[in-house]
């Protein structure tokens, strides 16, 4: 075999090898790396995000006894907790919750409301327009759009679905 | 007269034939970074991170000029007699550096090597005024967790989840002040320290481990650190034995961790009791950073602040210094590229006898 050349292939591995070469090395990584507590973490996002739930649900029941209609009452809990995640937001105290709660602080409307209301906090010192106008979406848009254009196609499906069948 | 085979040893290290010295040096922690185990080693410690600014960025380039002006006050020089002022950090365009460096008015050089700036910094002004282009150089680096973050991450009040392998940005900088030797002299009437002085230094590869996941941070790096600390140990034709020390920049527990592993199980070097890393120095457990400190200003506040002190003092007579970069940016790790990591290696050895030097 010619040496050179095998030291060439080594330091210039081809696009396969290389690839292989990483997947390789990634696993041996894993070795040294903690792993993330998935039980606890689950049990933890299933409270707080219960939680949360929960307290919307209360706020809901409050309502409807004091003779709001069930539709109404639903859209006073989207206000109330959104403004509620919006103010723990500025206040710097949503990302600490954040910390403790997991993914249970992400789910629920709270989390999209603090996506935004950060990146608004984030970039007030680039201006209003260039700064909160560009940034105030940077985490929440790329959500929006995914998710409508998921909405879209799974529309259609049911519409051709509905079509053939009905 | 000249040979350049003087200034060159093995394959790819510089030898500094002057030694040059360090005159100065500063180290400056953030908020987290004063709860942490380091702050006693450090000059300066500030309970706000915003430092009475309006911005992070002007917050991170306050701390710099603070520590630059610190290491040349210490020092004994004036601003004028600086000859080139060597610098970086992470933030875009270097921000934090060149605004630093557009109030002090010394000829500058900005310099980017993610967080492998500090040693970069170092070889460079010790390159400089060994070859006599310059008698003082300053070198530094910076970086600030909530400029770094809301380049690199998300907004700060943001709630998202970090993974128990990344690592925190530390809040800190520091600086050191190259010169060359006879520069030492009033420091040697005055106190009866060691002169720390720079011997060899090794300009690192780039290294690509093919990893892509921006929370394994030191697992990238590791490769290249490794590649820099044998590149110097052959070159110097040393052994990790003939160290007091062995430090990397900001591997963290990971990287660390790799380090050992490949060193003891794949070089048959033992490294295991000289060996250390300043991301895992960083922090304790109650700041609860995860894998460690990451960042320029890891490895530049813990060179500047604790390495040299603990050099003057004596505890420490030669120490191999290792920053460590990670060279990707947010388009890199946006279009699926793996991280790059590169680490630059110098031999520090502290003097203790003043009759050593030329002066």
């Amino acid at each position: 075999m010619d040496v050179q050349e095998e030291i060439t292939r080594r330091s210039n591995p081809g696009k396969e090898e290389k690839k292989k070469q990483g997947k390789e090395y990634e696993k041996y990584a894993k070795k040294f790396s903690t792993k993330p507590k998935y039980f606890s973490n689950c049990v933890k996002a299933f409270i707080f995000g219960g939680l949360i739930c929960e307290i919307g649900y209360v706020i809901q029941t409050l309502l409807m006894s004091n003779g709001m209609n069930e539709k109404d009452a639903g859209s006073w809990v989207t206000v109330i907790l959104i403004c509620a995640a919006q103010l723990l937001t500025g206040f710097g105290v949503y990302d600490t919750f954040a910390k403790i709660a997991g993914a249970g602080s992400m789910v629920p409307i709270t989390g999209f409301a603090n996506a935004m209301v950060s990146a608004a906090i984030e970039y007030k010192k680039e201006g209003p327009v260039l700064g909160v106008g560009s940034k105030i979406f940077s985490i929440a848009g790329p959500v929006l759009a995914c998710g409508m254009s998921a909405s879209v196609v799974v529309g259609l499906i049911y519409y051709i679905i509905d079509k053939v069948g009905g | 007269m000249y040979d350049v085979r003087q200034r060159r040893v093995g394959n790819r290290t510089f030898a500094f034939v002057e030694r040059p010295v360090i005159i100065g040096a500063a180290a400056i922690g953030g908020e987290l970074e004063s709860k942490g185990p380091q702050a006693e080693w450090f000059d300066f410690l500030i309970d706000d991170d915003m430092y009475g600014e309006k911005t992070w960025e002007k917050a991170e380039s306050k701390m710099l000029k603070q520590v630059v002006t610190a290491a040349v006050e210490q020092s004994g020089r004036n601003m004028d007699e600086i000859d080139v002022l060597l610098c970086g950090d992470l933030i875009n365009q270097i921000m934090s550096s060149s605004f630093m460096a557009r109030d002090l008015m010394i000829p500058f050089l900005g310099l980017y090597g993610a967080c492998s700036t500090m040693t970069m910094s170092m070889l460079l002004a010790a390159s400089l005024v060994d070859a006599g282009f310059c008698t003082n150089a300053a070198a530094g680096a910076s970086s600030h967790f909530s400029t770094a973050e809301r380049q690199f991450r998300m907004p700060l009040e943001h709630g998202n989840q970090r993974p128990p392998t990344s690592q925190w940005t530390a809040t800190a900088a520091g600086a050191v002040i190259v010169s060359k030797q006879e520069q030492a002299k009033e420091l040697c009437e005055s106190k009866s320290d060691s002169i720390v002085c720079l011997t060899h230094g090794t300009v690192g590869r780039i290294v690509d481990p093919g990893l892509k996941d921006v929370n394994q941070m030191g697992a990238a790096m590791a490769p290249a650190a490794i590649d820099s600390i044998l590149q110097h140990l052959k070159d110097t034709n040393r052994k990790p034995q003939d160290y007091d020390l062995i430090l990397t920049g900001d591997l963290g527990d990971v990287g660390r961790k790799i380090v050992v592993d490949q060193m003891e199980n794949y070089h048959g070097l033992k490294i295991k009791d000289v060996y250390d890393d300043c991301g895992s120095m960083m922090y304790g457990s109650e700041e609860d950073p995860h894998s460690g400190g990451s960042g320029c200003g890891c490895s530049a506040s813990i060179i500047a602040g604790r390495i040299v002190k603990q050099m003057r003092k004596g505890t420490i007579r030669r120490a191999m210094l290792i920053s460590t970069g990670a060279l990707l940016s947010t388009i890199s790790a946006q279009q699926g590229e793996s991280i790059p990591g590169i680490a630059h290696a110098i031999t520090v050895e502290a003097v203790p006898d003043a009759k050593e030097l030329q002066l």
